[in-house]
Formats: C-alpha cells, structure tokens, sequence
C-alpha cells in the first residue's frame, strides 16, 4: 500500500510535467530548476549548520572496529580506530567511497541444524554501490549540458560508459545500472517481510523517484529522442543565469526534469540527507583517541568537589593529633584557592 | 555552531562543488552556447527526411543506424529519393555528399554535445577542399 501510493505519487508527477511541460515552458524550464536548487542548497546548509551543527558531541565516540592505539606493542588498527586526523579522513573517505559500515552489516538468520548465523548482507551492499556509483557517474556526464566547452573528464566518463557500444547512440552501462540497483533494492524491500514491515513511503517514494528519472533518460537517448542542441541551449542558459526555453524540446524532456528537480527539492528534507550526514556521523569523524587525551566536555556544568589535598589541609591539626598519617606533615595556611571549586568531567 | 570551522569549510566545499557548471562557464569564458551550421555546400534545399521541429536533429543517428543495419546486416542496398536525386543508403556518398564539411556540419553539434560518434575510425569523411 505504502509502495502503491509512493509510485502513484511518482506517477502523478511525471503526467504533470508531461503535459503541462511544453505548454508552461518558463515555468518546467526555468522557475522550477532555479527553485529545486536554491532549496537544495539552502536545504543541506540548514540541516548541517543549524540543525545537526547545534548538537553537541561532548565526548570522542569510540565505537570502533579494531584495536584503539595503546602500548606500542598492542597492534593499532589505525584505519578502523584512528587516532590521527589523517587516518579519520582516510575512514571517512572509505566509508563515503566504499560504504564500510554497510559492508559490515550483518543479519541473524536461524538456519537448518538449528544453527545461527551471522551472514552479512552482500546483496545489499552490491546494490548500493552500483546504484551509488552509477548515480555519480551519470551526474558527471551530465555536466555535458551544462557547460560550454565540454570538460575533458566527460568524453573519458562516456567512452568507459559505453565501452560496449550497443546501439546508436551507445548503451550507458550506468544508465542500466542505476535502474537494476534502484529494482534490487525495491525488490529487497518487497520481499523481505521483515524489511517491508518497516519500510515507509518515505522509502519507497525516493526509490521510485529515481527509477522514474533513469527510465525517463533511457527512454529520451534511445525511444523518444529530443534534440540536444536546445536541451544544452536551455541548460548552459540556467548555469549562466541567462535564461533560455528554447522550441524543440519534447515533453518527455520537461518530466526528465521535473523528477529531478523534485529529487533536489526533496533531498534535504529526507532520508537522501544521508548525503551530508555521512560527514557528520560522531562514530565515523572523530578521532578515537580516548586513551591519550582526556576529554573534558566543554559543557559540563561546573561540580563541586572536594580533593584529598583540600580536606587534609582542613583537618591536619586534628589527624595530626589523633595520629592520622598525613601527606604532609606541617600545618600551612590553607590555600584561599579557587574555594574548592574546580571543573571535572562527571 | 560546534565546531563552525570545519562545518563552514565542509558546506563550502559542498557549494563549491555543486556550483561548478556556474564557475567552470566562468572561467571558459565562451559565454553563451550557439550552434553554427553550415547548409550544405553543393547548394541542396533538402535533407534526407523533414528538418521541422528538430526532426532530423534529433533521429540523424536512428537514420543512420537503421541504413546501417540494412546494408551491412541485411545486404540491401536501397536508394532514398531527395527532391528526385536517388541516393544510396551511405555515410559516407549521402550524408557527407551535401553535408561536405564534416567540421562546419556535423562536429559543429558534437563537439559541444560531447559527442565523439566512432564512425569516423572506419568512414571517410570528406577531404576539405
Ligand atoms: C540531398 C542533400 C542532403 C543529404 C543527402 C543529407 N542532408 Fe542533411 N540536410 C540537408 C539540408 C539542405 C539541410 C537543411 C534543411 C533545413 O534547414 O530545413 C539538412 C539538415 C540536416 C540536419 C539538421 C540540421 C538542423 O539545423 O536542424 C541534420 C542533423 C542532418 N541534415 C544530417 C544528415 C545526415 C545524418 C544525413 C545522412 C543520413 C544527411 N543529413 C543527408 C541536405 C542533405
Ligand atoms: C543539429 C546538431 C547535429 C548535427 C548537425 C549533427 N548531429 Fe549527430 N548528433 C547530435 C547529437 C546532439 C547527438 C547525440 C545524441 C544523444 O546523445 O542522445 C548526435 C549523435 C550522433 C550519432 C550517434 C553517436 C553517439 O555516440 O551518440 C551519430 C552516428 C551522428 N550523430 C552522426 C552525425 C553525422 C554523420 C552528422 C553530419 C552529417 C551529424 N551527426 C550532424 C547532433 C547533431
Ligand atoms: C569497424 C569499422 C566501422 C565503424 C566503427 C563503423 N562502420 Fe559503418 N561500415 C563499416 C563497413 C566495413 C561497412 C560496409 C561498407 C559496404 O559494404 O559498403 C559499413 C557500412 C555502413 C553503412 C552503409 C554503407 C555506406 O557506404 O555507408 C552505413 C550507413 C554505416 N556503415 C554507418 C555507420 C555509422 C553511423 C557508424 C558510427 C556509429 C559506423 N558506420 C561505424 C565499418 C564501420
């Protein structure tokens, strides 16, 4: 139901720009591009400065996946437990490129026997990182569009690509794997009870959103072409803020675009934020260097303490005299220090 | 803001990045994007289907596909009729017969679509003359 309602509402989208598209073109093709962008943007600098940046991470969050720096002769895992800032990027950029965390995760299964198992979950793993990957890969080639002359790294994207050349114009191997990945992960959702028990429209929607903007592409470079000299006239115009709708482009183009820029809008405001929040996970950017600095969380409420050093100074006299041992032994004008206040972590 | 530092580097990277259509045209320079086409030299009114509507600018490559597959697959070699000229299913002898000047034409779309069709590692295009 969930799912049904997600899809519906992809539906509905696309048939609005279908077929209002050609006929608003200013508004598909301009007011609307303009405005996904500005909300993506505004979107991820809002969750990240004023939302997840207000929160305070008072302590260095150990959780690690190997040894933490300790004696010199206790093997340091300096990639899974770094304790130097180069080796939290060098986490973080494997986490970003290769999805370590996912790639750990594991699922309890009973199995014949009975036995228990732990096995990790490949597929999903596989799956994320073709549809990742194919998404970035398509995002570079895209700039194409955008941008006059065309940068050298998208003549290598697309030779690589199409390497395979099927068809006139080539087969994108991403374009497929997009679509493949984004089914892969629907089905996973479908198909496991358990997944599909917790599984929300918000996460069936942007699944479907993106399967809809990888059939629209497919379909326009090899079904229902559109010409490319005014989608590229129309594109170079927004990035140049020289704003042109030129004739000639299809309806199929102007629902391309609008998923996409329902995509950006939506981005922020969804799950998809897991784009910034990678970098602001606690457990994966700070350094786990517990064991050689003490962390004082700069917080804390001040508490009261009372030292050692402090109540014998109070009392010396008295366990002199009743022949209390004493660290040291002549009666000295208590300190006036700060009265016994100092701040500590608790 | 905790940690304002790294978070304003970060999102300006992020900005940075994202703008990259805007600042990379900048920096080219070219300023707007128009396509310069060359009608064919030999003086021809007519191209091989209808021009309207971005017709042949959108299916060119379909033409060619499907002439392609006729010939080499099929083995036939049918004739298309252009304004009474009868003209072979070719590359090289029909398209580039009126459209002569592969740069002025052809790579004059290409090039700024980012288009490198592979034809040319086999066909011959026209010597400029
Ligand atoms: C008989 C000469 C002739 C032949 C053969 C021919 N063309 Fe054309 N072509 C023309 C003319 C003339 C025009 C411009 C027509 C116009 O502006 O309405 C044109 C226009 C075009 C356009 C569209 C340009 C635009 O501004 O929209 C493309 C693309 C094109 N030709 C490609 C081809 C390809 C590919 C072939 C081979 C399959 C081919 N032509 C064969 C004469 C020819
Ligand atoms: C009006 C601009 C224009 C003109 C003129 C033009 N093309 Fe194209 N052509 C394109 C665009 C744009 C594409 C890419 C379409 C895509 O990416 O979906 C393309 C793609 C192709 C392809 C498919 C190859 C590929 O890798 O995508 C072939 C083949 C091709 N053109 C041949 C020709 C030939 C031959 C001529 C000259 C006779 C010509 N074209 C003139 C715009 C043009
Ligand atoms: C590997 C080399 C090679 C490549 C690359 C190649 N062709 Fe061909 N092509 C051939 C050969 C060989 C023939 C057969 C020529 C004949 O029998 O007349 C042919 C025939 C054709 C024909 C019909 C006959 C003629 O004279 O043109 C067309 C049309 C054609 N190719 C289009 C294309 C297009 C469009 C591309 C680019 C997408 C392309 N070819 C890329 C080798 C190639």
């Amino acid at each position: 139901m969930k799912a049904v309602s997600a899809l519906v509402a992809v539906i509905v989208l696309f048939a609005i720009a279908y077929m209002v598209g050609p006929s608003a073109k200013f508004v598909f093709g301009v007011a609307v591009p303009y405005a996904a962008m500005a909300v993506f943007l505004g979107g991820i600098i809002y969750r990240v400065a004023f939302k997840w940046g207000k929160a305070p991470v008072p302590f260095a969050i150990a959780t690690t996946c190997g040894q933490q720096k300790s004696l010199p002769w206790i093997k340091h895992a300096s990639l899974e437990n770094p304790s130097t800032t180069g080796g939290v990027i060098l986490r973080m950029a494997f986490e970003v490129l290769t999805f370590r965390s996912l790639f750990r995760n594991t699922r309890v299964a009973v199995k014949d026997g009975p036995r228990v198992t732990y096995d990790g979950e490949w597929v999903l793993w596989a799956a994320a990182m073709l549809f990742h990957w194919s998404f970035l890969v398509i995002v570079l080639r895209h700039m194409r569009f955008f941008t006059e002359p065309v940068p050298f790294f998208v003549p290598l994207l697309q030779a690589v690509d199409g390497f395979f050349e099927i068809g006139i114009p080539a087969l994108y191997l991403t374009g497929v794997g997009l679509l493949l990945a984004a089914s892969v992960l629907f089905l996973r959702r479908m198909l496991d009870a358990q997944v599909r028990y917790i599984s929300l429209m918000a996460d069936y929607f942007p699944l479907f959103l993106v399967m809809g903007i990888a059939i629209t592409g497919i379909l326009m470079r090899h079904f229902m072409k559109t010409d490319i000299v005014s989608v590229k006239e129309m594109a170079t115009g927004l990035a140049t803020f020289k704003p042109v709708v030129p004739d000639g482009v299809g309806p199929i183009f102007f629902a391309h675009m609008f998923l996409v820029c329902v995509l950006l809008a939506y981005f922020p405001f969804s799950k998809l934020t897991h784009m910034a929040g990678v970098f602001m996970s606690p457990t994966r950017n700070l350094r786990c260097n517990s064991r050689e600095v003490r962390h004082i969380n700069p917080w804390n409420h001040p508490v009261r303490v009372h030292t050692y050093a402090e109540y014998e100074d109070e009392f010396r006299d008295k366990m002199i005299a009743c022949g209390l041992p004493v660290d040291k032994k002549e009666t000295e004008e208590p300190k006036k220090a700060k009265a016994g206040e100092k701040k500590v972590d608790d | 803001m905790y940690d304002a530092g790294k978070i304003v580097l970060g999102l300006a990277v992020f900005v940075g990045v994202s703008a990259f259509p805007i600042w990379y045209n900048i920096a080219a320079g070219k300023g707007a994007y128009a396509v310069q086409l060359e009608p064919p030299p030999n003086g021809t009114k007519q191209c091989v289907a209808e021009t309207a509507n971005g017709y042949m600018r959108a299916e060119h490559m379909h033409i060619l596909d499907e002439w392609r597959n006729m010939v080499v697959r099929d083995g036939k070699r049918p004739k298309v009729t252009v304004d009474g000229v009868h003209y072979d299913y070719s590359l090289s002898k029909t398209c580039m017969n009126c459209h002569s000047n592969k740069e002025k034409f052809c790579d004059s779309c290409h090039t700024p679509a980012g288009v490198a069709p592979a034809c040319w590692d086999c066909h011959v295009a026209p010597e400029d003359k």
